[in-house]
């Protein structure tokens, strides 16, 4: 049942709801029009000049190879990220889900790493992964490997993939084991009668059961893989080698704050708001229907 | 279709033991209750035939093979669930064909096995639904559909029908009557509820606190019970215990005042008894032969029969009258048992005292 509200006068529903408001407008709305608006401005690099020069910016972005690079950057490393992180956390859900003694300490540690900021999850990493002082780098060497994220794009990549995946588990495997225990005992008691041994009691009967849950994680994978990530790659990578790990969300800032060429920044900005749009669109529609069963 | 048999089947969690040592054989097509309690540990006995529960010591039989060590799945058994466990992301024809499927039938072979199970279900025309757009009876019936599909050696039930209304349980048990007679498959069958042991049952384990009280076919248990723990269990409404001490010569002073005649058992003079009279084994007599006096304190009339609730020293005794029959609230009733159907127990270890 829908529970209503009736206010009795006309202005104190509005402004309860007004704070709110406030911070959308001025944190969202605001920006988010100034980014419009500067999209289609070219302005030197000393702010001396400005010209309004309605999609230029949008068209030289489409010629630039550069650009189209980023796109392809962040559609891999968004997909490893997604992939992989799901990937791991629903494994590991799946074990802790199982764990009959010491559970609670499991579950604590796995979650711990949500708790680490961003930046500094890229720096362990990097001091993991360096190849002159890393620890790992050493190990790798030593097996012949001849690791250096500095100069090598797939290194650097697997680099941020890493960090990026590590600190997003935490978040997948919270939901995922709330998925895992809200699936009643008594089904896969059925299944096991039934002569489903264990893989085949994930496969038909815990994953099905979990896509509600899967979906939402992709969904929320992607954004994070998109724009969270900014600080994993800045204080790691910068970027490089070569462009090879700067996503869009990085080269909004680059071009913006290093390259001072603020309308392509902005518009860059405006073309991942309709990407993050589009994914919220995409998001509520199959939330709304849900998967059915 | 086979026999079951328990062999001394005990199961303990660490030193803790549960259930202490069952011993008993199932006949091919033979429909067994377990009831008892709720923790008397029937559920668990059941999962342990099933391969839920681990067998910690003895041996649970299934035909000709001793299962401890067998997998759920290699048992030959079929489970219905008190909550169904229903697969909700299949429609009900692939609840009933996921296990046939596992086990590699035919296609052919699956499909003429679930429409045999939905015609005996008249599940028919719900095949193609989803369990969440189903009542409550028709879950159930999927639940069975998917356990007689398979064509086990055994069915297991437990609890299937509490998660439903009064009404509804009465049919199911019929329907479940119904199936069984079709089918003649052995089952195992778990409740709490005394009246679908006593309806359902061709025997009867009776449980409690991990043993097997009395095991029997429900007439049997119901006029011979081993125990008082089996006499107050079984029967609706339940058997009146009023203590007392043996007065001689086949007769029983009640603490609470009164003497009650018995035809069975003898009691040594001045030792204590606990008297067990059933409330349809009661009826009105003259306050001379009178074993129980006291006031009516509550008359539930229920058309067929009336109960009348009376007030014998601090306890209540309860006498089922004829339909008929109304005594007036605050009243002095008069009360004797048929003396061949005096129950006396052992007030110290509960166990029957017969001759």
């Amino acid at each position: 049942m829908e529970k209503r509200v009736v206010f009795r006068s006309s202005w104190l529903p509005y402004a309860l709801i007004a704070p709110q408001m406030a911070i959308t407008l001025v944190f969202f709305f605001w920006p988010a029009s100034q980014a419009l608006w500067q999209s289609m401005l070219l302005q030197d690099a000393f702010a001396a000049k400005t010209q309004f020069v309605w999609f230029d910016n949008f068209k030289d972005l489409f010629a630039d190879p550069r650009y189209l690079a980023s796109f392809r950057v962040t559609a891999v490393f968004s997909t490893l990220v997604t992939v992989l992180g799901l990937t791991l956390s629903l494994l590991l859900a799946a074990f802790a889900d199982r764990v009959v003694r010491f559970g609670a300490v499991y579950k604590t540690l796995l979650i711990w790493p949500y708790a680490v900021a961003t930046a500094v999850a890229a720096i362990l990493f990097v001091f993991l992964l360096n190849p002159t002082i890393g620890v790992v780098s050493l190990l790798l060497h030593a097996m012949g490997v001849d690791w250096n994220y500095l100069i090598n794009p797939t290194h650097a990549m697997i680099l941020v993939v890493i960090a990026a995946v590590w600190k997003q588990i935490s978040y997948n495997f919270l939901f995922f084991l709330a998925g895992l225990q809200a699936i009643p005992k008594s089904l896969l008691e059925a299944a096991a009668i039934d002569g489903a041994g264990p893989a085949r009691r994930f496969w038909t009967i815990v994953f099905p059961l979990l896509s509600p849950t899967t979906f939402f994680l992709v969904v929320v994978n992607i954004v994070y893989a998109f724009f969270d990530t900014f600080g994993i790659i800045d204080a790691s990578t910068s970027g490089g080698p070569v462009q090879a790990t700067t996503t869009l969300v990085f080269k909004v800032y680059q071009d913006g704050t290093q390259a001072m060429d603020l309308g392509s920044s902005a518009a860059q900005s405006v073309i991942l708001m309709a990407i993050v749009v589009t994914l919220t669109v995409v998001q509520f529609r199959f939330i709304e229907r849900k998967v059915q069963y | 279709m086979a026999k079951l048999a328990f062999r001394d089947v005990r199961k303990s969690y660490g030193a803790h033991e549960v259930i202490h040592g069952i011993t008993t054989d199932v006949d091919d097509g033979e429909f067994v209750v377990i009831v008892g309690p709720s923790g008397c540990g029937k559920s668990t006995l059941l999962r342990m035939v099933a391969g839920l529960e681990e067998i910690s010591a003895g041996e649970i039989v299934i035909g000709d093979r001793v299962v401890n060590r067998l997998e759920p799945k290699d048992r030959d058994i079929a489970m219905v669930f008190q909550n169904y466990a229903l697969y909700p992301h299949m429609s009900v024809f692939e609840n009933m064909a996921y296990g046939l499927k596992i086990r590699g039938f035919a296609k052919d072979d699956i499909k003429a096995r679930v429409d045999r199970a939905a015609g005996i279900l008249e599940l028919a025309p719900l095949l193609e639904r989803r369990p969440r757009q189903l009542s409550g009876g028709q879950r159930q019936r999927v639940a069975m559909g998917r356990a007689i599909v398979r064509e086990p050696a055994a069915f297991l039930f437990d609890e299937p029908l509490s998660n439903l209304d009064a009404k509804l349980r009465v049919q199911m048990r019929f329907e479940i009557q119904k199936m069984h007679r079709q089918t003649g498959t052995t089952s195992l069958y778990v409740t709490h509820d005394q009246v679908e042991a006593m309806t359902l049952a061709h025997r009867m384990i009776v449980m409690n606190a991990g043993r097997a009280e009395q095991i029997g076919a429900p007439m049997e248990v119901y006029a011979n019970p081993a125990t008082q723990f089996v006499a107050g269990f079984i029967g609706s409404p339940a058997m009146n215990f009023l203590p007392g001490k043996g007065a001689g010569a086949g007769r029983v002073a009640l603490d609470a005042g009164g003497i009650v005649m018995h035809a069975s058992g003898t009691v040594d003079t001045g030792k204590s008894v606990v008297v067990g009279i059933r409330p349809e084994h009661l009826a009105p007599c003259s306050a001379a032969d009178a074993a129980i006096t006291g006031s009516v304190e509550l008359v539930e009339q229920l058309g067929a029969d009336t109960l009348a609730h009376v007030s014998h020293g601090g306890a209540m005794v309860v006498a089922r009258l004829p339909g008929g029959s109304m005594p007036d609230v605050g009243t002095t009733l008069t009360l004797a048992p048929d003396p061949a159907r005096v129950y006396l127990f052992d007030a110290a270890t509960g166990a029957r005292i017969a001759t």
